[in-house]
């Protein structure tokens, strides 16, 4: 497994940079928004491997509630973690690509309103994990991602439920998009997925060392309280 | 492809996010390492 990284990496950056080509050179300038409207290629792609990984969040944290596995907790912590990376993105490219279309950085609209209520909810996820030391910690943190995986579906479809400012969703929204811009897109958000795949793999690395050293930490101190090393 | 700033701005905020988040996970990893020496060395 350890050998396959460095080629999954490799092959990941391929695609990645392949994924810009597409993005800046090969998908057609959009009529009226122009060049801008390439910001599309890492904005939708982004949100749409946050929802992902918030999705298997959420399915870990179940399977953590039910069998409380350290494993599907593990999972939980790392795609809550790069998941609000994800989010960060979209959150960041979303108001500079309005700026220069809509004229403003920001509305209190129901679409922008509710991703940043969903990256607060994972956000205080994150905290939880990181600031509380009870025991009870994890599944705490699990029926708070439960909470939060039910705002996915309600962030996607609030631009169908409510008259916002956001345009209507690429897939589904009865629109239709030039065959090498979707081409473009599905190719960028191929590649984020395979990135956000490897950058869990080398969290998920991370945490279950993590949790290794503080067992080896805590073990030393049940055997030398006092702390000193013989 | 004319240069525009804010999609410039938009592509290069995403990768500095991007980076920033891989760096934490190199300085928590390093940091654990170090931890696992001085671990060893304490046996």
């Amino acid at each position: 497994m350890k050998k396959a990284f460095p080629i999954l990496g490799v092959l990941t950056a391929m695609l990645l940079s392949y994924a810009l080509y597409q993005a800046l050179v090969v998908a057609p300038t959009e009529r009226t928004m122009g060049d801008v409207q390439r910001i599309f290629y890492y904005h939708v792609p982004s949100a749409w491997t946050a929802f992902i990984l918030f999705f298997i969040n959420f399915g870990a944290s179940v399977v953590y509630l039910i069998k409380r596995n350290p494993a599907a907790d593990i999972v939980a912590l790392v795609s809550a973690e790069v998941g609000v990376v994800f989010c960060t993105v979209v959150l960041v490219t979303g108001p500079i690509w309005a700026r220069p279309v809509w004229g403003i950085w920001w509305t209190w609209d129901m679409r922008l309103t509710s991703t940043l209520v969903l990256w607060l909810i994972y956000v205080s996820y994150l905290f939880l994990r990181r600031f509380s030391s009870s025991g009870e910690t994890p599944a705490l943190a699990a029926a708070l991602a439960v909470l939060g995986a039910l705002c996915v579906p309600f962030v996607y479809f609030s631009i169908w439920f409510f008259r916002t400012q956001h345009p209507q969703p690429v897939m589904g929204g009865g629109g239709s998009i030039d065959p090498r811009m979707l081409h473009a897109l599905l190719i960028n958000w191929l590649a984020f997925s395979c990135f956000a795949f490897l950058v869990c793999w080398s969290r998920y690395r991370l945490e279950k060392l993590q949790r290794e050293v503080d067992h080896a930490h805590a073990m030393r101190s049940l055997l030398d309280p006092s702390g000193s090393v013989r | 492809m004319k240069g525009n700033p804010y999609l410039f701005a938009a592509y290069a905020v995403t990768w500095i996010i991007h980076i920033a988040y891989i760096s934490t996970i190199v300085s928590r990893y390093s940091r654990l390492k170090r931890e696992i020496v001085e671990l060893k060395k304490a046996r």
